[in-house]
């Protein structure tokens, strides 16, 4: 059940304008600000009706995303300093969401998984996100065992920050859990480990 | 079928075994020297008596056992049981489906009476006697798909059919050859079938689902696979690999015929009538290989497929570490002769 290569991967196509949205909620974190710059840039013209931004501002080196966001012609940006308050937030913006809203996330895989993740849980298709990667590759990974999630994993076997197992992160994604599944990687022969490195920058 | 419900273990001690009776009618899964993934679907339809394709739910004489280790998994992890709320119809579907199989086929055990919504269900093995509205599940003591569900031999998944996919929105599973239900639940056919090597690339995957897109209303259908286990072990999750994992390395050339085992799932897909789900029944069999060697052609035939393995497929089963071990004491069982095709015993 090791293998690499695993097609249940997700796939980040790129963010392009809905036209027909009449509300536009855009998720991001760090990086994923550039990419909402960008399709503005891109397709400015083709954003009509609100457009609301929030914003996780992770970005390391402080490149100033949140004044650059706020410069674009959008109704308003939640700033907020980590991913999990982000999230928090676009729950009380999609909350209040009408018929018509669109919803963009950019970034990491954790903020577009989560993002995805929300999307459903209130009853929205996620297939229906549209998604760009930006940023980091740190993935969030569950335990297997133990269920318990480990945050900004870089590398490939990683110890479960719950229960302690060491886990191969595998390439399986789980959008209802918003997570790549993690398996003990010595459970054969305890202690039996393959060289840990940095693969998910 | 007049036979004994045996009391075995699939635990700890582990005394798990086959009748005679229960090896002939093993449902041997290759049917020529070699294997490789296909999109081998046949129409479930009724086989000989005895066999495991008499009936479309097969009971034999390991059910009062299954059911004891099917609760004790439950017992210990809720989480093989989910349902997701849109699924309650056809959790309905399922019950009755079970219920009226079971029932008309073997009578001796289990019977069902209804008129109109108001059913009455006998299970005399497990010593089960209830009264239920159909429909509602307040009058059951669990879900439709949990309380039948561990009525019945083989796990169960129940796929939504939406937007010309199939969604893993249901599911009781207790036996599984090491896929995680609670990771899976709310996936589609590719994304489940995403660590499966080789066969996307077969447009195995592509072919089948659009087949089971089409699958119509008391036409099921069925296919073998298989996998193998160290000991008799039912429960070989992804949550417990790192309890049982380790059995891998217990393999030694004087083991090899009680301790590995050939086990085959013989999965059923049967279209729901209310619902329009799928549901997907995973009815294992497990033989020790010394079990399988008293029929002489599967003997011949087990270690020309084994040594024949793509390795991709060793790996992905997890068969690596005793794989050669296994094949040196399957070897004297092989005297060259040649096969006749088919699964079944000369
Ligand atoms: C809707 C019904 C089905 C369900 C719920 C289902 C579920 C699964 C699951 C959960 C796995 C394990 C994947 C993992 O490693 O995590 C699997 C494996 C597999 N499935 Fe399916 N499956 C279904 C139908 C089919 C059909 C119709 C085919 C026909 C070609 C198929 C072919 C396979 C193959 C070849 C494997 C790899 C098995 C092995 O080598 O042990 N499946 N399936």
């Amino acid at each position: 059940m090791l293998v690499d290569g695993i097609k249940s991967r997700p796939q980040y196509p790129g963010l392009t304008a809905d036209a027909f949205a009449k509300v536009h909620v855009f998720a991001a974190d760090g990086d994923g600000a550039q990419a909402v710059i960008d399709l503005f840039e891109r397709q400015g013209r083709d954003i009509n009706g609100r457009v609301i931004v929030v914003y996780a501002d992770t970005a390391p080196g402080a490149p100033d995303y949140a004044s650059r966001l706020e410069a674009l012609p959008v109704e308003l940006v939640h700033c907020m300093p980590t991913v999990a308050t982000a999230i928090t937030r676009l729950v009380g913006v999609l909350n209040v969401a009408r018929m018509g809203t669109r919803i963009y996330a950019s970034g990491t895989e954790t903020m577009i998984g989560l993002t995805v993740q929300l999307a459903q849980e209130l009853g929205m298709d996620p297939a229906t996100v549209i998604t760009e990667h930006r940023g980091s590759r740190a993935r969030r990974v569950q335990c297997v065992h133990c269920k318990g999630m480990t945050e900004n994993v870089t590398t490939n076997i990683v110890t479960c920050a719950h229960c302690g197992l060491s886990l191969l992160v595998r390439d399986h994604y789980s959008k209802r859990r918003a997570a790549f599944q993690g398996v003990c990687v010595d459970a054969e022969v305890r202690g039996e480990i393959p060289e840990i490195t940095e693969i998910f920058k | 079928m007049n036979q004994e419900f045996k009391k075995t273990t699939f635990r700890d001690d582990y005394t798990f075994y086959n009748s005679p009776e229960s090896i002939r009618r093993f449902p041997f899964p290759f049917w020529e020297d070699k294997y490789m993934y296909s999109v081998n679907i046949e129409p479930h339809v009724k086989g000989p008596a005895g066999s495991v394709y008499e009936f479309p739910i097969d009971i034999n004489e390991h059910y009062v056992s299954e059911m004891a280790d099917r609760a004790i998994v439950l017992k210990e992890d809720p989480l093989r049981c989910q349902a997701l709320p849109h699924m309650m119809l056809a959790q309905w579907d399922f019950l009755e489906l079970l219920m009226t199989s079971m029932a008309r086929d073997y009578p001796q055990w289990f019977s069902l009476t209804t008129e109109g919504d108001h059913w009455h269900w006998i299970n005399k093995p497990l010593g089960i006697d209830q009264k239920f509205t159909f429909g509602d599940p307040s009058t059951l003591p669990q879900e439709p798909m949990e309380y039948i569900g561990r009525q019945c031999q083989g796990d169960f998944s129940i796929q939504d059919q939406r937007d010309g996919q199939l969604w893993m929105d249901a599911g009781i599973i207790t036996t599984q050859a090491d896929w995680s239900l609670d990771f899976d639940v709310g996936m589609n056919f590719m994304e489940w079938h995403g660590p499966v090597p080789l066969a996307h690339d077969m447009k195995v995957f592509d072919r089948a689902l659009k087949f089971l897109l089409n699958l119509q209303l008391g036409q099921p259908v069925r296919r073998l696979n298989w996998t193998m286990t160290i000991n008799p072990r039912l429960d070989t999750s992804p949550e417990n690999f790192h309890k049982w994992g380790s059995d891998r390395t217990t393999v030694t050339p004087e083991n090899v015929g009680d301790k590995v085992h050939l086990r085959v799932e013989l999965q059923a897909l049967f279209r729901l009538p209310r619902s329009n789900a799928i549901l997907f029944s995973i009815r294992g069999y497990l033989i020790k290989l010394r079990e399988l060697v008293t029929v002489p052609k599967w003997g011949r035939r087990l270690p020309r497929v084994l040594g024949s393995l793509p390795m991709e497929l060793i790996d992905y089963k997890g068969i690596t570490r005793y794989r050669d071990t296994t094949l040196e004491w399957l070897a004297k069982y092989d005297d060259g002769q040649p096969t006749s095709p088919g699964g079944g015993p000369d």
